[in-house]
């Protein structure tokens, strides 16, 4: 069976090697960026990029429970990885819009008050930090229950996050629509109580 | 009706030419050739450096070829340009078909440097060869009732792969108050630094309003059309609330989603610091008079 021998290879492949190979494209992004390499005008290049990359992100996150589920693939070992290097990508996105893009702190305000998509992002990324920081083995074991009720915030950080790029596109563009399809057929696919036991 | 309006001279004189003739402009003066000769002095008075050809030519929004900044260079190349024709229709004497040839037999082409300033908060400043619009009207001859004029892109499905997607309803449309058109600023650009204007940019000619927001500045013109009541514009028949007929730079009116009230000008790097910008792009001083006693927060 093709599952059971992706099974064997993602027991052994070491979660690290999923840290390393997903925050290499952020040096390599700044690098380009300072290059050329972004094109004329990297500054909006990179904080779109970096975005991107956070909702990639979220989105391979979101898949791995209903690819056990229907597909009895186990990446479960895999998911505080994406979560984090998700964290990651927004932080740096965010950075990347505060220092180098708007750069003035009075505007930086007026925007998140004002902006309803910088609204939303901002919002995004502030329900993200109280699920980076109950990342460790630690918080899993003392939350509990409460952990996995906590950590469903992600499914709203997606749904912002996707809504948010929709808001921030001029015209009608299917790229951001197409996320938000995808993070919300990801949602629906939980929906459905799961046949049989939770065995993998 | 030609050589209308030329830049801003008075600096010159107090600037010594060797501080303000930098390499840049040097390599845009031996890329515009001979005859144009001395691009970096008017330039360089104004404060008007050129953005070189590489940026002007590569950062583009059209969005006929593709939504990313990217895709008008890579994809635009398909675009048929010769042969050419304008329609010049509506309210006018000697309405028909313009060969693009004939045009330029009748035009006089001359050297615009200008601020460009896209309602997405970037700018640049652009080398444009073109003529006056005013010039081609009297050449079709502009009938007493006509108010506004209106513009349309070409629409080639086959050549223009971003018009599969309904981004905008196609073809691309523009328009301008009849006093606006025939103002001396505001031309039809037939190239950029001498050399004939890129498919990315427009060819074979497109408007160039540069007090207004970029996307006022339609590219390859297929019809142009005297109406005598407002025409429908693209982006405005997208958004309304967003995008207005009248769509002047003015740092004081934001779009709902952004602030005007700065800029960042292409080819600073990583680092670039967002300057201020000018209400009408600094041209207030040529066309504020247009729009006297108008509430600009009203008719933005």
């Amino acid at each position: 069976m093709i599952v059971d021998r992706l099974n064997a290879v993602a027991r052994r492949v070491p979660t690290w090697a999923v840290y390393v190979a997903y925050a290499l494209p952020a040096p390599v992004l700044v690098y380009m960026g300072a290059t050329g390499g972004l094109g004329v005008e990297p500054i909006k290049a990179l904080e779109r990029e970096l975005g991107e990359i956070a909702l990639q992100l979220l989105v391979i996150g979101l898949c791995i429970t209903p690819l056990r589920r229907y597909l009895g693939m186990n990446l479960l070992k895999f998911r505080r990885a994406f979560g984090l290097l998700a964290f990651f990508y927004v932080t740096l996105h965010l950075l990347v819009w505060l220092v180098l893009d708007v750069q003035i702190p009075a505007q930086i305000w007026a925007d998140i008050v004002k902006r309803p998509y910088v609204t939303i992002g901002m919002a995004a990324f502030v329900l993200m930090i109280p699920l980076a920081l109950t990342s460790t083995n630690r918080a899993v074991r003392r939350l509990g229950s409460g952990w996995r009720r906590l950590h469903k915030l992600t499914y709203v950080v997606a749904v912002l996050g996707a809504v948010h790029f929709i808001w921030l596109t001029k015209g009608f563009q299917i790229e951001p629509l197409a996320y938000l399809g995808v993070i919300l057929g990801l949602l629906a696919l939980r929906l459905r109580p799961a046949r049989g036991n939770h065995a993998a | 009706m030609a050589h209308r309006w030329t830049n801003d001279l008075t600096d010159r004189d107090v600037t010594p030419e060797d501080v303000y003739l930098t390499r840049r402009q040097w390599l845009a003066g031996a890329a515009a050739g001979a005859a144009l000769a001395g691009i970096g002095g008017p330039a360089a008075a104004s404060g008007l450096e050129p953005n070189t050809w590489d940026e002007i030519t590569s950062y583009n929004n059209y969005y006929e070829f593709g939504t990313g900044k990217d895709d008008p260079a890579m994809y635009a190349g398909g675009l048929t340009t010769a042969p050419w024709s304008v329609t010049i229709d509506g309210l006018v004497e000697r309405p028909g078909a313009y060969a693009f040839e004939d045009i330029l037999k009748k035009m006089t082409v001359e050297e615009r440097i200008y601020r460009f300033r896209c309602v997405e908060a970037w700018s640049m400043v652009v080398p444009w060869n073109g003529f006056e619009l005013a010039d081609l009207l009297d050449m079709a001859g502009v009938k007493p009732g006509a108010r506004y004029v209106a513009f349309e892109t070409v629409l080639r499905p086959d050549e223009m792969p971003g018009t599969r997607f309904p981004v905008l309803d196609w073809p691309y449309v523009e328009g301008l108050r009849l006093d606006e058109a025939m103002h001396p600023l505001t031309i039809l650009a037939t190239g950029i630094y001498g050399r004939d204007i890129p498919n990315q940019n427009g060819a074979p000619l497109r408007l160039v309003v540069p007090w207004k927001y970029g996307f006022k500045s339609i590219k390859s013109v297929v019809r142009i059309t005297l109406t005598d009541s407002e025409p429908p514009t693209s982006w405005n028949k997208a958004n309304p609330r967003e995008y207005g007929f009248y769509s002047n730079v003015n740092p004081e009116v934001d779009h709902p989603r952004w602030s005007q009230a700065t800029e960042r000008r292409i080819g600073g790097g990583l680092f670039s610091k967002r300057i201020e910008t000018q209400m009408f792009n600094g041209y207030g001083k040529d066309v504020a008079a247009l729009y006297d006693g108008m509430d600009l927060t009203k008719f933005f």
